[in-house]
């Protein structure tokens, strides 16, 4: 069960990321050609694979109580701030991600920018625009899979959910060759957060030296708890939004 | 000098975040649930209520902020 959702969480995280990536470059390769940003993009790919093979395996030489506190701390950040931000969102006192904006922003800049050519790269501005926008969003995907080496055969299976995401949306994106503005991101995003709190609760307080009633099926028990308490927190920061604000929306 | 500030920078915020006060009570929690255990005393109930804690905090922060 417990792998299963891991798997969930690295798709959706995956998926999330790479919808944000994708507008990047699909921005910038309807706008100024292909070649550039494809070459941005394959070294954005071996840089992750590289950080994923070479600390993945490295993880396993630390002993697992002092891997799963640090790794558990470190998936909590990453859950509360991405909660933190799909709360903000659904209780309206954040903006919704907008990927056609994104995507008008980007080829206006796109656009502007001249062309210059540095070794084999036809345009230096496509391939670094694509490539930062492709190893940063794909660097928290990477480190999300890594960590889930905290628990046996998680790699793979992160890996795994990971891979198919990505499969997924750039079969989408090469269909659409747009932004990907219908999937639904905040309740994606809602969703990886709850995932990365949870696991980050129960391995980290379980290298703290906690022991969770039950084993790993408390895992289930937290989940449920992390999402009551996040939907809870939505309802009540609607409430505390301004009367006008909320009749706007 | 520089570059090495941006790196440093740059890793801050991707481990941090914006709301550093998150990162302080994770610390701060496992920390008491470490003592807790130690002292024989079972804390597995502990990091659940500073979660939920620490995202009300966050989300109170940000909302004052905005």
């Amino acid at each position: 069960m417990s792998l299963l959702i891991l798997f969930l969480a690295a798709f959706a995280a995956s998926a999330v990321e790479m919808v944000e990536a994708l507008t990047i470059v699909v921005a910038v390769g309807v706008t100024r050609g292909w070649r550039s940003p494809m070459w941005g993009v394959g070294v954005a790919f071996v840089a992750l694979g590289g950080i994923v093979a070479v600390l993945g395996p490295a993880l396993t030489l630390i002993p697992i109580s002092a891997l799963r506190l640090v790794v558990g701390a470190l998936l909590l950040v990453f859950g509360l701030q991405w909660l933190r931000k799909a709360i903000l969102r659904a209780s309206g006192w954040k903006a919704l991600h907008d990927e056609d904006e994104i995507f008008a922003r980007e080829r206006e800049a796109a656009r502007a920018a001249g062309r210059e050519r540095r070794g084999a790269i036809d345009d230096w501005f496509s391939f670094t625009v694509s490539f930062k926008g492709v190893f940063l969003e794909g660097l928290e995907v990477a480190f999300i899979v890594i960590s889930f080496g905290g628990t046996k055969g998680g790699v793979p299976v992160a890996a795994a959910g990971a891979t198919l995401a990505l499969v997924m949306v750039v079969v989408t994106g090469f269909v659409v060759r747009g932004p990907l503005s219908r999937v639904p991101e905040n309740a994606l995003k809602f969703a990886v957060g709850t995932m990365l709190t949870t696991f980050g609760t129960f391995w980290a307080a379980e290298g703290a030296g906690a022991h969770w009633p039950g084993g790993d099926a408390a895992i289930l028990g937290v989940l449920g708890f992390v999402v009551l308490v996040s939907l809870v927190f939505v309802r009540v920061a609607r409430g505390l939004r301004p009367a006008a604000a909320a009749v706007a929306a | 000098m520089n570059a090495l500030r941006r790196f440093g920078a740059f890793w801050w915020d991707f481990v941090v975040g914006d709301d550093w006060v998150v990162a302080v009570g994770i610390v701060l929690g496992l920390g008491g649930v470490a003592l807790l255990e130690h002292a024989g005393i079972p804390a597995w109930w502990l990091l659940p209520l500073v979660v939920a804690a620490l995202l009300a905090l966050s989300l109170r922060r940000a909302i004052r902020g905005s």
